[in-house]
């Protein structure tokens, strides 16, 4: 490592964080105004480089062509912006946070698929910018012009936004309206049109950005999760709805990147460590640190307690007469299912799937419901499990049976650890460090290839011979099921489980009379990853191997999906959610290519008319019916 | 001009206005007098459409507007200042007041930055000043400023004197006279009975989410009745 090297690979950050730049500041734009957590922004970013490879493939010979041809990419996808925002979001600004969430991520599916379907599943490297496409020579290592340019691009859009925002009437609107919606309105401000505005800004400096990246990386369907996962990161580091927090933190973690190239493998103490493996999850750690302290970001401020628009959440409640019977006959129904299964082997696989489910919602419906702490990765307690019980097994030698008790309490480690620092915050910023956390734990399974096996995982993790039928680990299953979410809403229902909803609905107050919410909060987590480690250790013997792309961001994801659709208000949603979920994501994989956007069509259907969830919208049908 | 008649709202479950009826005739000042908690700003939002009443109907300038959305009404010329203020803190004076501009409307009195700095000097000296670090005696002055950029023809003021100095109070009182002669009509809510019979001409008393009086401040002055019953402490 030569200090010219360091040299090199700080302008290679620089480029890097125009980019990120791009990206995050559009997200924290649209977050400051609409409160909307955009999910669907690195798809837009993704869009914006498929657009962009088509143009510059046609009019980008020359050099007008090449700039134009990107101009008209961003353009196009803010159009894109606004028919999302005209079609779904202006529907749902008044929904609880977490549907707008699924919502923008139904878009994610969907432009995913169409963009499969438009461009194909190649990478797809686009041509170089005409003028641009030597190199320079920079301390005797060649740099291209391309990406010295790009350099100039993000302090460029800073500037730019720096003027409509501080010189225009509609940068003025954007700026009042972060902070008080409600109150622009009643000054006789649209503010449906002004969203409109600021999420096609959005969107075009999101699909800028990408079509900016066109000529340097290649367009493939990974990017959309890639480029909002750094978002993410970028947007809460630099403190939500902070434009120089935006472009603070773009530079840092570019750099920080670009440093853990330049360093490469190096020795520590004896031991040799690669920085480069570092770079998938080094932006997380950075994120997580800022997190724990200064909770609001580097830039950002600490948020006001703000109105929360959704409505209050009803208590919940103990099942009624008619809806144990139901329970009842649904248990009764699974116990015997077996006896009809020979006919159909794989009833069985998919039951054990949806049961494995069924304990990962409903333990994730336990902190996020009742528990109000959202968490966006929940997959790191089911990887912990998952691994938990296939390291027992194969580098401990434990027996199966040994493992799937180990498993659970390794998780509910983890979860001692991370939900120490998680339960100190709240909302988005809590979401998001549970999100780090997950990540982190994900790039561990992912790098160490001595011990996890890397990206191949560990395979051979088979059941005992005891339960080595289906229908054995169906039973084994099924009884641990039933006993996780028994356990979780017998809590729910005692007075620990009062304290939770206590400390979720007024936490100052849960306080003064003597609650203390943060440790409410931290057992609450434990139990959650504990249950959920059981789900993970269950899914390991179930498959016989275990992989990280299993415990991704993905499994995080359909998690929330889960509790959503079942509806998070209700005992029972999760238990709904994750069947219903599990049974129609493996139907629809089954039966359509495009299955993706199916599922992301009938996540939007399911939001848009069941708002409360399918087992809320259902106790409330009752309910009527009743008054 | 502004009528609201048998307005019933709630929030959740709780009923907070029971059937509330005010009227705002052109050129007149309005004084909705009441404790705290008995309804006064819930009537504002309800006019407003901040909150939306379940029931009762309100007409301005001959229109019916309880179902339109907010900022439709403001954009008819009914202004609307918060109680809590909500000053946007990170904007200056000029940046406050360019949000709340709207297009000059017949009928209406016209504001720019000079006239409002005639009723409020104060303002006048701080035009590049940040919301956030005012006092709260010009964050007053300035959310009322704010509103009257939007040209209203009446304006719905919530609790102007409250928890500001009484120098200040002195100043909202002259303000307030000032609308009244520059021809906006102006519905005040307030706890202050003293303030109250300074500036306005008619008095609705207001408790528990009901009108339990209405009639001229003098009669109002006259009621030491009606005082004791429901104003004093």
């Amino acid at each position: 490592m030569s200090p010219d090297a360091i040299a090199v690979q700080f302008l290679n950050g620089l480029a890097g964080a125009s980019t990120l730049f791009l990206i995050a500041v559009g997200l924290s734009l649209i977050f400051g105004v609409t409160r909307i957590v955009n999910f669907a922004h690195g798809s837009f970013y993704m869009l914006g480089i498929y657009v962009a490879y088509s143009l510059v493939a046609r009019f980008g010979g020359t050099v007008l062509g090449f700039w134009a041809s990107l101009l008209v990419a961003a353009l196009a996808v803010a159009v894109i912006g606004v028919v999302v925002e005209l079609l779904l979001l202006r529907r749902i600004y008044h929904a609880p946070e977490l549907f707008q969430l699924l919502a923008t991520f139904a878009v994610v599916l969907i432009v995913r698929d169409a963009t499969l379907a438009l461009w194909g599943p190649e990478d797809l490297l686009g041509p170089r910018a005409p003028g641009l496409k030597g190199s320079v020579e920079i301390l005797g290592r060649q740099f291209p012009q391309y990406d010295l340019a790009l350099i100039f691009v993000g302090p460029a859009v800073l500037g730019l936004l720096w003027l409509v925002l501080t010189r225009t009437r509609f940068g003025i609107l954007i700026r009042a309206a972060t902070q008080d919606r409600e109150m622009v309105g009643a000054l006789g401000v649209n503010q449906a049109w002004l969203f409109t505005a600021v999420f096609a800004l959005g969107a075009f400096l999101a699909a800028f950005g990408g079509a900016l990246q066109a000529p340097r990386e290649p367009a493939n369907l990974g990017l959309d999760l890639v480029a909002i996962g750094e978002a993410f990161v970028v947007v809460v580091v630099g403190g939500m709805g902070s434009i120089p927090g935006a472009f603070l933190a773009a530079f840092i973690i570019a750099e920080i990147k670009a440093m853990c190239f330049a360093i490469g493998q190096t020795t520590i103490a004896g031991v040799s460590f690669s920085f480069s493996k570092l770079t998938l999850v080094v932006e997380f750690l950075v994120m997580a640190a800022v997190l724990i302290w200064r909770p609001w970001g580097l830039l950002g401020r600490p948020a006001a307690a703000t109105r929360n628009p959704a409505e209050i959440e009803a208590p919940i409640s103990p099942a009624d007469a008619r809806t144990r019977r139901f329970g009842f006959a649904v248990l009764a129904l699974l116990i015997v299912l077996p006896a009809f299964a020979q006919a159909f082997p794989y009833t069985l696989v998919l039951s054990i799937d949806i049961l494995i489910a069924v304990l990962f919602a409903a333990s994730l419906h336990f902190i996020m419901g009742p528990g109000g702490m959202h968490s966006f990765g929940h997959a790191a307690y089911f990887g912990l499990g998952a691994y938990g019980a296939g390291l027992l097994v194969k580098q401990a030698g434990w027996s199966m049976e040994t493992a799937l008790v180990g498993a659970p309490l390794i998780a509910a480690a983890g979860a001692l650890v991370f939900g120490w620092f998680c339960v100190r915050l709240s909302g988005v910023y809590l979401a998001m460090l549970t999100l780090a956390f997950a990540q982190i734990v994900w790039s561990v399974a992912f790098q160490w290839d001595d011990f996890t096996g890397g990206s191949n995982g560990i395979v051979g993790v088979w059941p005992a011979p005891w339960l080595s039928e289906k229908w054995a680990y169906y039973y084994l299953t099924l009884a641990c099921a039933v006993a996780g979410v028994l356990l979780l809403w017998r809590v729910l229902l005692a007075p620990f489980g009062y304290a939770m909803r206590a400390g979720r609905d007024s936490p100052l107050r849960a306080d003064a009379i003597g609650i203390d919410v943060f440790r409410v909060q931290w057992k609450a987590f434990m139990l959650a990853g504990l249950v959920c480690g059981v789900a993970g250790g269950l899914f390991a013997f179930s498959k016989g191997s275990i992989s990280p792309e299993a415990i991704g961001v993905g499994r995080s994801i359909d998690g929330l999906i889960m509790v959503l659709l079942g509806g998070v208000q209700t005992l029972a949603g999760p238990v709904v959610g994750a069947g219903l979920f599990t049974w129609l994501s493996d139907l629809i994989a089954r039966e359509f290519a495009y299955w993706r956007a199916a599922l992301g069509l009938t996540i939007l259907v399911l939001v848009l008319a069941f708002p409360l969830g399918v087992a809320g919208s259902v106790k409330r049908l009752f309910a009527r019916e009743a008054a | 001009m502004l009528k609201a008649t048998d307005l019933h709202t709630y929030y959740g479950q709780a009923h907070i206005l029971a059937g509330v009826s005010v009227e705002v005739r052109a050129g007149e000042v309005v004084v909705l007098l009441g404790r705290n908690g008995a309804g006064k700003s819930t009537t504002m939002k309800s006019i407003m459409g901040l909150v939306r009443p379940r029931a009762g109907t309100v007409e301005f300038q001959g229109r019916r507007i309880e179902q339109l959305a907010t900022h439709r009404i403001a954009r008819m010329g009914l202004g609307y200042v918060p109680e809590e203020r909500r000053i946007f803190t990170e904007l200056t004076v000029l940046e406050n007041l360019e949000v709340g501009r709207q297009a000059p409307r017949p009928g209406a009195p016209t504001w720019d930055f000079e006239k409002i700095g005639r009723l409020f000097p104060n303002l006048r000296e701080m035009p590049h000043r940040p919301g956030g670090r005012m006092s709260g005696g010009e964050q007053q002055m300035l959310t009322i400023a704010r509103t009257l950029m939007g040209n209203p023809a009446c304006v719905l003021l919530d609790e102007p004197s409250e928890g500001v100095a009484p120098v200040i109070v002195d100043q909202m009182a002259e303000a307030i006279r000032g609308l009244k002669s520059a021809g906006v009509a102006i519905l005040l809510s307030e706890q202050n009975l003293h303030f109250a019979m300074e500036v306005a001409d008619r008095a609705y008393i207001i408790e528990k989410g009901a009108i339990r009086f209405s009639g001229t401040m003098a009669a109002l002055a006259a009621n030491a009745e009606v005082q004791a019953q429901y104003l004093a402490v």
